[in-house]
């Protein structure tokens, strides 16, 4: 499989470039008291995000993980009512009920963030039996540290035995919360599990958005084709500490700058600047064009009103 | 009336609802092959592997996945083969069941119904034995019921089904083979969350449910040979609670009892005490007393499992002692 086209590839970088100034301005956003919440970002993951969506079909699903902006936004969501949910307000996806590490946005099929580690891994097996017979596929991200949940093993060995169409995204950034995959865990490869429950996987460079979209590919094939689940494992790293607001203290100065050194977006600007496929120029329209866009939902967000108390109770059942 | 046992009955129930809607699906350890009890006995028959669904035991996972199946269209009945094993299951049961449609601002819905068996009896110890419904009565976003008879069991199975959120159908393992009137009315006629009264009197109320609704009765029986008129209801919906038919009843009879198997302390009849003397302290004459089982987990011994369990002889000597306390 070769390479996306020239369109495709500038809408990958378009995408992350909507993603890495969603996030930045939630941080500024929340330094700045104006978002409240425990708040997760990507900023460095980008392109496994960009790269889930770029191969999946609109009526696909996809389930995230506590750190799911990048995989909602790269989805479709609207950056309005991501930046609104975030903001607890009542214009957001989920009515400011939910919040950064509950979002949901139903409309593309962006199934739900968690804030249980590892939680979504049985909800993907659930919804690919619900759809498989309508030729659709799920996938779901996880992180490295998921990999030591009950959850995950429980999920692979089901997964596999029924054959279900899912796609099992892990992004492994190393470190699972404060400690690195070292200290968690006995294997060096997250998906060195799935040998033993007859699952093939595909081990990519996370940062390169290409080699991810190929694993995708195939993945994605097979779980449509009826020939059950794939993992694929993205080595990738996130610049920023676990939470906004982590001093990362437990992380050494040199492996951040050679991880910075890595950044997906760079790194795709000048493969698409290389080609001549977009000038210098071009590529900082594409960035100011995305800090625009965000702006427009800080706006929507900080605009909009807060649900009433008296909605508070009003939820609770279907 | 034709008679009908317990398992029966709650069997017609899911097969009935499987007939009516294809969405409707079974899954849980065993269950292809009748569960640990039969319950899904034959099922597999009439609607083949696909909607009978043997699972591994892996309960966190198929908890799960039957959420990931209800938010995506489908209405699965999940069989959870011990209350005790609900443990494992809680996470996915209370942080994603309970709350996805709430957290998603109503994007989700999440049809499911989570059958579970309880209750102490044969001997089984402490780790097949437990009664653990207050824990999931506690939870905002589960509805949790709890029939006592056959018909009960077929016509809440059905509206459980229904339903559009999480149900948890408690189902103890001494009602499965008992016998009763065959009496379920159609599926959309009985909500989730109404109490019976089953029983007339005027002199106290007995609110109960499950198994120990049958020992109440019996007491009830008992009491009305010694010149008490005991009113009973059986409470059905845990979650929520019929507080109204409680206060109706109580309002004739000026004294209320709570029975349930459950270990006392924390139990379902702490939070109906509490709804009741802050509804209605005027019209109690006595304290509100609450009959269950003692603070110890279920023991294995035949002797002390007895009487860990409130039985009829225990709900009529607590009735006695708080009427003569009473008067």
């Amino acid at each position: 499989m070769g390479l996306p086209n020239t369109d495709e590839q500038i809408w990958l970088f378009r995408r992350m470039a909507l993603i890495r100034a969603f996030e930045e301005r939630v941080i500024e956003l929340y330094h700045q008291n104006q978002l409240a919440g425990l708040i997760h970002v990507g900023i460095g993951q980008e392109a496994v995000c960009v790269a889930i969506a770029a191969r999946l079909e609109a009526d696909d699903y996809l389930y995230g993980t506590h750190r799911s902006h990048g995989h909602f936004l790269a989805k479709g969501a609207d950056p309005d009512r991501m930046m609104a949910e975030l903001a607890g307000r009542a214009t957001g996806y989920c009515e400011g009920l939910g919040g950064s590490m509950h979002l949901v946005a139903a409309e593309v099929r962006a199934m739900g963030a968690t804030g249980i580690v590892g939680g979504n891994m049985p909800l993907a097996l659930g919804t690919a039996l619900a759809c498989r017979d309508a030729g659709q596929v799920v996938a779901v991200t996880f992180g490295d540290g998921a990999s030591n949940t009950g959850g995950f093993h429980e999920s692979l060995n089901i997964a596999a035995l029924w054959q279900l169409p899912v796609v099992f995204v892990c992004e492994n950034n190393g470190y699972a919360e404060f400690t690195p995959m070292a200290e968690h865990t006995v294997v060096e490869r997250v998906s060195a599990h799935c040998e033993p429950y007859g699952m093939p996987s595909h081990v990519v460079d996370g940062n390169d958005v290409f080699a991810v979209m190929e694993a995708m590919a195939d993945a994605v094939a097979r779980a449509r084709a009826g020939s059950g689940p794939t993992m694929v494992e993205c080595l990738t790293y996130r610049l920023r500490g676990h939470y906004v607001g982590d001093p990362a203290q437990y992380r050494k100065a040199d492996e951040v700058a050679e991880w910075r050194d890595k950044d997906p977006l760079p790194r795709l600007s000048g493969v698409l600047i290389q080609a001549g496929a977009l000038t210098d120029d071009a590529v900082d329209k594409i960035v100011a064009e995305a800090a625009q866009r965000v702006e427009t939902a800080v706006r929507f967000a900080l605009d909009s009103p807060y649900l009433t108390t008296s909605a508070m109770t009003a939820r609770v059942f279907g | 009336m034709a008679q009908i046992r317990f398992i029966d009955a709650l069997r017609e129930g899911i097969a009935a609802e499987m007939r009516d809607d294809p969405r409707v699906f079974v899954l849980g350890e065993d269950v292809a092959v009748g569960g640990a009890f039969g319950v899904t006995a034959e099922l597999v028959e009439e609607f083949g592997s696909g909607r009978v669904l043997n699972t591994p035991i892996s309960e966190d996972t198929i908890m799960g996945l039957a959420v990931g199946a209800a938010v995506a269209g489908k209405r699965p009945i999940v069989e959870i083969m011990f209350m005790d094993f609900m443990t494992l299951a809680m996470s996915q049961l209370v942080n994603h069941a309970a709350k996805l449609h709430y957290m998603s601002g109503g994007q989700l819905n999440v049809p499911m119904v989570v059958r579970v068996q309880q209750g102490a009896q044969g001997g089984w110890g402490s780790q097949h034995s437990q009664s653990l419904e207050a824990w999931l009565a506690h939870v905002p976003g589960l509805k949790v019921v709890a029939p006592a008879t056959a018909a009960d069991a077929k016509q809440l199975v059905r509206a459980a089904v229904r339903d559009e959120s999480p149900v948890v159908f408690i189902e103890h393992r001494g009602l499965y083979f008992r016998e009763d009137a065959d009496g379920a009315g159609p599926a959309d006629s009985l909500g989730l969350d109404k109490a019976r009264i089953v029983r007339e009197g005027s002199d106290v109320t007995l609110v109960s449910y499950s198994r120990a609704l049958v020992e109440t009765l019996a007491a009830a029986d008992v009491l009305a040979g010694r010149g008490v008129s005991a009113e009973v209801v059986d409470l059905r919906s845990l979650a929520p609670i019929d507080l109204d038919t409680i206060l109706t009843s109580v309002e004739k009879t000026n004294r209320l009892a709570v029975v349930h198997e459950a270990v006392v302390q924390g139990g379902l009849g702490a939070e109906i005490a509490a709804q009741v003397q802050e509804a209605a302290f005027d019209l109690l004459d006595a304290p509100i007393m609450r009959i269950g089982a003692p603070y110890a987990p279920p023991p294995a011994s035949p002797v002390l499992e007895a009487a860990f369990v409130p039985n009829m002889d225990v709900i009529v000597a607590a009735v006695e002692r708080m009427l003569g306390a009473a008067t």
